[in-house]
């Protein structure tokens, strides 16, 4: 489905941070995806190499964190852990429930290496 | 973008990216540097211009999303119908291939703008951006956006719009919510379509699909609705109108509305959002003036 396009627009991130520390080769790739992100990890790993292949993270080692569902009842206050289709309160069992995680989609973090040894941009994120 | 600004920095993660915890070097020579950026960001930032254009036109933007054939087009059709003469409505089509949804809105006298996205099973930011250009906004009141039948993906796309509707149709059954939490999650209202169709679908009980949907932890109302027979479009343009009446309300405060479930990457936008200019890159060069503060 779509994983394909977010692993272009992973590429398009990892590529200018890349470039904005001066490295030569994108190591290692961390991302944090939630089940209801509505991503699928095993999807992003099969489309990732499409979207590396030429780039600098070609030989980059994808690592996907997968974060549980956790909800917070706002009746109780109690959380729970719980299935993506029943967000309910494992306590009390109301449905006014928040989400404490579950639904991250993100690049956590980046493991470079570098060509030269020109010290490192601190400014940007 | 948010790389020069900053915006993605919460109180949460800051300690991440200041001082020492910016940078770490490993074992192996390598910088470890950390990014919490939503893998969407890019998407994220474009839906949040649209969404600075839909507010200076004065327009509320209605994101309409289901599985193939559940009756978006059949429910904008009788939406204008109802409503054409009282609102000035336009529409934006998202469609694999064709022309014939744009065409059947042409046919009842309102503006239609496809989107022709090829392979792609969802519409994003870009591509709404890029079709609300082609638009005059300004006599627009409701502006729906009716995405690619497709029950999964169009639901992680911000396009910019304030209210996303998820359309259930009778004969798909009424455990879809179950089944696909993320798109009911995202939907600030559910409308059962075809309920002409309930006689002869016995086993799909409408409060079973409620049940359903309250146990993704929403609060959305659920209405029902048929746009062939016409029965209880009422609640719906109920809802419609009040919608309508609150954007207007929001532009005379100056204040916006997103979309009920929002994303990891507008969240992490939420603080800083207000606060600062982005320049995306690209230039207004079409009919539609811009300038700042003289458009309402
Ligand atoms: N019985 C009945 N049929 C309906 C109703 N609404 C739509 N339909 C029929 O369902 C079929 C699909 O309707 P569309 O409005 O094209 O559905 P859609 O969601 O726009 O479809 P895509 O854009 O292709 O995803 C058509 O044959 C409609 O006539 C309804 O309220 N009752
Ligand atoms: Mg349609
Ligand atoms: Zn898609
Ligand atoms: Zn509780
Ligand atoms: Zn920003
Ligand atoms: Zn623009």
């Amino acid at each position: 489905m779509h994983e394909l396009s977010v692993c272009i627009a992973l590429m398009q991130q990892v590529e200018r941070i890349a470039q904005e520390h001066d490295a030569g080769r994108v190591e290692r790739i961390v991302l944090q995806v939630g089940p209801l992100s509505g991503v699928e990890a095993p999807l992003l790993e099969h489309a990732w190499p499409l979207a590396a292949a030429g780039t600098l993270a070609e030989a980059a080692e994808l690592v996907i964190e997968n974060a549980a569902v956790k909800v917070e009842c706002t009746q109780c206050g109690a959380v729970s852990e719980v299935a993506p289709n029943r967000l309910l309160c494992a306590s009390c069992g109301d449905f006014r429930t928040r989400l404490v995680s579950g639904d991250e989609m993100l690049l956590a973090s980046l493991e470079l290496s570098q060509m030269n040894s020109q010290p490192v941009q601190q400014q940007c994120v | 973008m948010c790389d020069t600004c900053g915006c993605n920095i919460t109180p949460g993660n800051e300690h991440l990216v200041r001082g020492d915890g910016r940078l770490v070097k490993t074992d192996e020579g390598r910088e470890a540097v950390t990014v919490l950026q939503s893998l969407l960001s890019e998407n994220d930032h474009q839906a949040a211009h649209n969404r600075t254009h839909f507010d200076r036109h004065g327009v509320l933007a209605v994101n309409l999303m289901s599985s193939p054939g559940a009756g978006k087009t059949a429910l904008l059709e009788a939406t204008i119908e109802a409503l054409g003469a009282a609102y000035r409505i336009a529409v934006i089509e998202g469609d694999l291939e064709t022309e014939n949804d744009a065409e059947r809105i042409r046919a009842r006298g309102v503006e239609a703008i496809q989107i022709a996205t090829g392979s792609a099973c969802h519409l994003d930011a870009h591509m709404v951006h890029t079709a609300l250009h082609q638009l005059d906004l300004d006599p627009v009141d409701i502006l729906f956006i009716e995405n690619v039948g497709n029950l999964v993906c169009p639901a992680s796309f911000d396009l910019g719009q304030h209210r996303n509707i998820t359309l259930l149709s009778v004969p798909e059954g009424d455990d879809k919510p179950a089944k696909y939490p993320v798109m009911f999650r995202a939907a600030d209202l559910v409308l059962l379509t075809k309920t002409d169709l309930l006689p002869y679908l016995t086993d799909f009980r409408p409060e079973r699909a409620e049940r359903y949907l309250r146990e993704l932890a929403s609060e959305s109302p659920m209405l029902s609705l048929s746009s062939s027979s016409g029965e209880s479009m009422e609640d719906w343009l109920t809802w419609l109108r009040s919608e309508v009446a609150a954007q207007r309300e929001r532009i005379r405060q100056g204040a916006t509305l997103r979309p009920a479930i929002q994303p990891d990457g507008i969240r992490l936008h939420s603080d800083a959002s207000a606060g600062h200019a982005h320049t995306h890159g690209h230039q207004h060069a079409h009919g539609v003036a811009h300038a700042p503060g003289g458009e309402g």
